[in-house]
């Protein structure tokens, strides 16, 4: 097997789209279930709101780019308030059901032919990041090196990602240092004892879904414009396990803590798969065992395996501390 | 020893180089149009499973709109840049599916000329139909049927209900009994999901799965071993109950003994289902799957209702599973005991009862009925490793409609939701079906959280 490639491809992982796509997402699930103690099963919603909202402002509406992020972004906001308005004041396993139901509706109502003048129904929306490719301000050519090695496209969307990333983890660290952020650790610990100071919970609590789901929107575009199209099916409930599995990966309750896990998990994954259809293709794993299709559904099984594991003996993850978080219902 | 190792390592690396380089770039599309498949042919479904070798599935099935009955022997051509890769005729299930290497952009044509004689001018609204194939999914595309095709007998309006316009009234008994038959099968599993969360308080997002389990499992037995269906059933529902024994034992008392909080059993639970569902995937594949023994039985005739008999021998059983179950429930003191602990664990415990061991029944026959539950999902509509996964939030409805933790709720509940999951497709397109379940589920939730049969009591 050729371990160079491996590593690179590996290496490569570290500033993959999927890496800077999940980071944000998890950034935002740790405003809701890190520092609030909010069980949102629907942070696909989320990301959906932000990738739709690009893609329908600027292929049926035919409007700017500039439009189509803040749409996107207002109605991750207006989703928040929607969702949260009724279900905040939810026990966090009713919390739970309620908000992954509500992005299974989103993504059934989307993927219907009902509205596909709209969102284009199963098939989604393409061709929606010509204007954003056509202001890249990196002039054509190879940059980089190594595994690091970008064509201008690939790297404006990796500088406009990690600029979104740099900037909610700056907005995330000062509030969560912030008075306002210590409310919000305190609602997660005891909600009645904050309650008891006088404090408006639930208000609180809509602040921090709101700016989680607003983050969470930001992956949807990010997703959306680098694949320059939009998938209804990408936006099922495997996006927000997933964005959970990095989140606990790398610690709850830590502002690196969801880079850290999104980074080591797609790097793991990478490894996994590449070494796998490695050893397949050279036969050193008998086809009865495993062949080239199966290789790639055992990154899904491994992402289980990685939650169980993480639930039973370091719940807390890799950054975090387990005094701060006692995942705990009733 | 260390040049030995390195010398091995580089011999491995010269031996792999080749074959490994080209392993990644086997997912982009057009990068081995000729190299990996022998001809521009894809296999149709039923001949081989195990051993094809094509990296992705296109799963077509084609039913008629109005019965909702599966079409047989209907032409399936599909294309991929205009080129024919596969050719094939649905199976007594309305199914057919194709291997096919590449990702992107494929045509699917549905052959009307083909279809019944009853079924003659009937048209689909896009025909073909273009689908989009991402790496390592299948993906699976569904003709519905309807009559009035246009001139060129393909292309045609289907009639989409409008809200309360035009409500096809004469097909709502045949709705009903549908909705009668997804209910019953769906109550069946919801009893699990209902007294594990009652017994211990755990939201258990595996449950699905045990379904699927069941499901495959009887159609293990059933086609690949060669059991007459009838023999397979009870042997995967006894496996299916020594599965929620080995879970309960293994796993889910561990992790209350080591005191893992409920969010995180849930997030474990999560992990479960992952672990399970994309592993019964790596086992079995992603086509769907019908049982060998009573496939494509014709319907018989109750006025305006037309049932085949698995469909009604289906609901009969449940029914009496149902039933039975009720009666041991109110009636022997296993049932009184598993009622006392979901009422107050700690106060059966004082009273003597053993909790351990009442959850452990809990375990053993909620799974067994989740597999019964799958086998009759899979008798009455097919199977494939996401079926337990499409129904978990319809069973969390139920649950929820009819009170969580409840045993009586979850069996109302659940017959309402599939009620209301047929009936709802007079009114609204029938892909969007299952929004009104859901959407049902998220207002019990809001408006009376305790379910129609649970007690008030605070749960926020």
């Amino acid at each position: 097997m050729d371990f160079g490639s491996i590593l690179s491809n590996a290496a490569s992982q570290l500033l993959g789209i999927d890496t800077l796509v999940f980071c944000l997402a998890a950034i935002g699930l740790n405003m809701h279930f890190g520092y609030t103690g909010l069980l949102n099963f629907g942070q696909a919603a989320f990301v959906a709101m932000g990738a739709y909202g690009v893609g329908i402002t600027v292929t049926y509406f035919e409007g700017p780019l500039w439009a189509g992020i803040l749409i996107g972004l207002a109605a991750a906001t207006v989703l928040a308030l929607v969702l949260g308005v009724p279900t905040l004041r939810l026990r966090a396993d009713y919390l739970a059901i309620a908000t992954i139901a509500t992005a299974e509706i989103f993504r059934f109502v989307v993927r219907s032919s009902t509205f596909d003048t709209f969102t284009g129904g199963s098939n989604g929306i393409n061709g929606m990041a010509r204007e954003f490719y056509a202001n890249n301000p990196f002039p054509e050519g190879r940059y980089g090196g190594g595994p690091f090695s970008y064509n201008e496209r690939d790297l404006w969307i990796r500088v406009f990602a990690l600029v979104l990333i740099a900037l909610s983890l700056v907005v995330v660290s000062l509030l969560v240092r912030s008075p306002w952020g210590r409310v919000l650790k305190g609602i997660r610990e005891d909600e009645d004892a904050v309650r008891s100071l006088g404090k408006n919970i639930f208000a609180y609590k809509m602040q921090a879904l709101v700016l989680g789901g607003v983050i969470g929107a930001l992956a949807g575009i990010v997703l959306s414009l680098s694949r320059g199209s939009v998938q209804p099916d990408n936006y099922a409930t495997q996006l927000t396990f997933l964005a959970y599995t990095a989140l606990l990966l790398g610690g709850a309750a830590r502002v690196m803590g969801p880079v850290l896990g999104s980074v080591i998990l797609w790097v793991t994954l990478s490894l996994t798969d590449t070494l796998l259809r490695g050893a397949v293709s050279a036969g050193y794993v008998p086809t009865w065992l495993m062949d080239g299709v199966q290789v790639g559904q055992v990154r899904f099984i491994l992402v289980g395996v990685a939650l169980m594991l993480l639930m039973t003996y370091r719940p807390q993850g890799i950054l975090g501390d387990r005094r701060e978080l006692v995942l705990d219902a009733r | 020893m260390r040049l030995l190792l390195a010398l091995v390592g580089l011999f491995l690396a010269l031996t792999v180089a080749g074959p490994a380089a080209a392993g990644p770039a086997a997912v982009l599309p057009a990068a081995l149009p000729s190299a990996a498949s022998p001809g521009p042919t894809a296999e149709p479904s039923g001949a081989a499973t195990g051993s094809e070798e094509s990296a992705q599935t296109i799963n077509v099935r084609v039913r008629d709109d109005e019965t909702r009955e599966d079409v047989e022997g209907v032409g399936v051509t599909v294309r991929y840049e205009g080129e024919v890769v596969g050719e094939g005729e649905t199976d007594a299930g309305g199914a057919v599916s194709f291997g096919v290497d590449e990702t992107g952009e494929y045509e699917i044509e549905l052959d009307l000329q083909s279809l019944p004689e009853a079924l003659a001018g009937y048209g689909v609204a896009q025909n073909p139909f273009l689908t989009r194939v991402d790496p390592g999914t299948p993906r699976t595309v569904a003709f519905r049927l309807a009559p009035g095709a246009g001139e060129d007998g393909a292309v045609i309006d289907v009639p989409t209900p409008g809200f309360l316009a035009d409500i096809p009234w004469r097909l709502a008994p045949q709705y009903a009994v549908s909705g009668l038959r997804f209910g019953l099968i769906l109550a069946l599993a919801a009893i699990g999901l209902s007294l594990v969360f009652g017994t211990t308080g755990l939201t258990n997002f595996a449950h699905g799965e045990l379904v699927t389990f069941g499901a495959l499992l009887a159609w293990a037995l059933n086609v690949l071993v060669g059991l007459p269906l009838l023999v397979a059933a009870p042997l995967t529902i006894v496996l299916a109950g020594a599965f929620g024994w080995f879970q309960e034992t293994y796993i889910w008392r561990a992790l209350r003994r080591k005191q893992v909080g409920l969010i995180a059993a849930m997030i474990f639970s999560i992990g479960l289902s992952f672990f399970l569902r994309y592993g019964f995937l790596y086992l079995f594949g992603g086509e769907t799957r019908f049982y060998r023994d009573f496939s494509g039985q014709a319907g018989l005739v109750f006025g305006p209702v037309r049932i085949p008999p698995s469909h009604l021998f289906s609901m009969g059983l449940a029914v009496i599973v149902l039933l039975a179950f009720a009666f041991s429930l109110l009636y022997t003191k296993t049932g009184k005991a598993t009622r006392a602990v979901s009422d107050n664990p700690a106060l059966a415990a004082a009273s003597g009862i053993d909790v351990d061991s009442v959850i452990r029944t809990v375990w053993v026959i909620g799974t067994a009925l989740a597999a019964l539950s799958g086998v009759l999902f899979g008798l009455t509509q097919g199977m494939d490793f996401q079926l337990g996964f499409q129904v978990l939030l319809l069973i969390f409805a139920a649950t929820v409609l009819g009170g969580l933790g409840t045993a009586w709720g979850a069996m109302v509940g659940a017959i309402m939701v599939g009620l209301l999951i047929e009936l709802s497709a007079l009114v609204i397109p029938p892909e969007l079906k299952n929004v009104g379940a859901l959407a049902v589920l998220i207002i019990i939730l809001l408006v009376r959280p305790q379910g129609l049969l649970g007690r008030s009591q605070r749960v926020g």
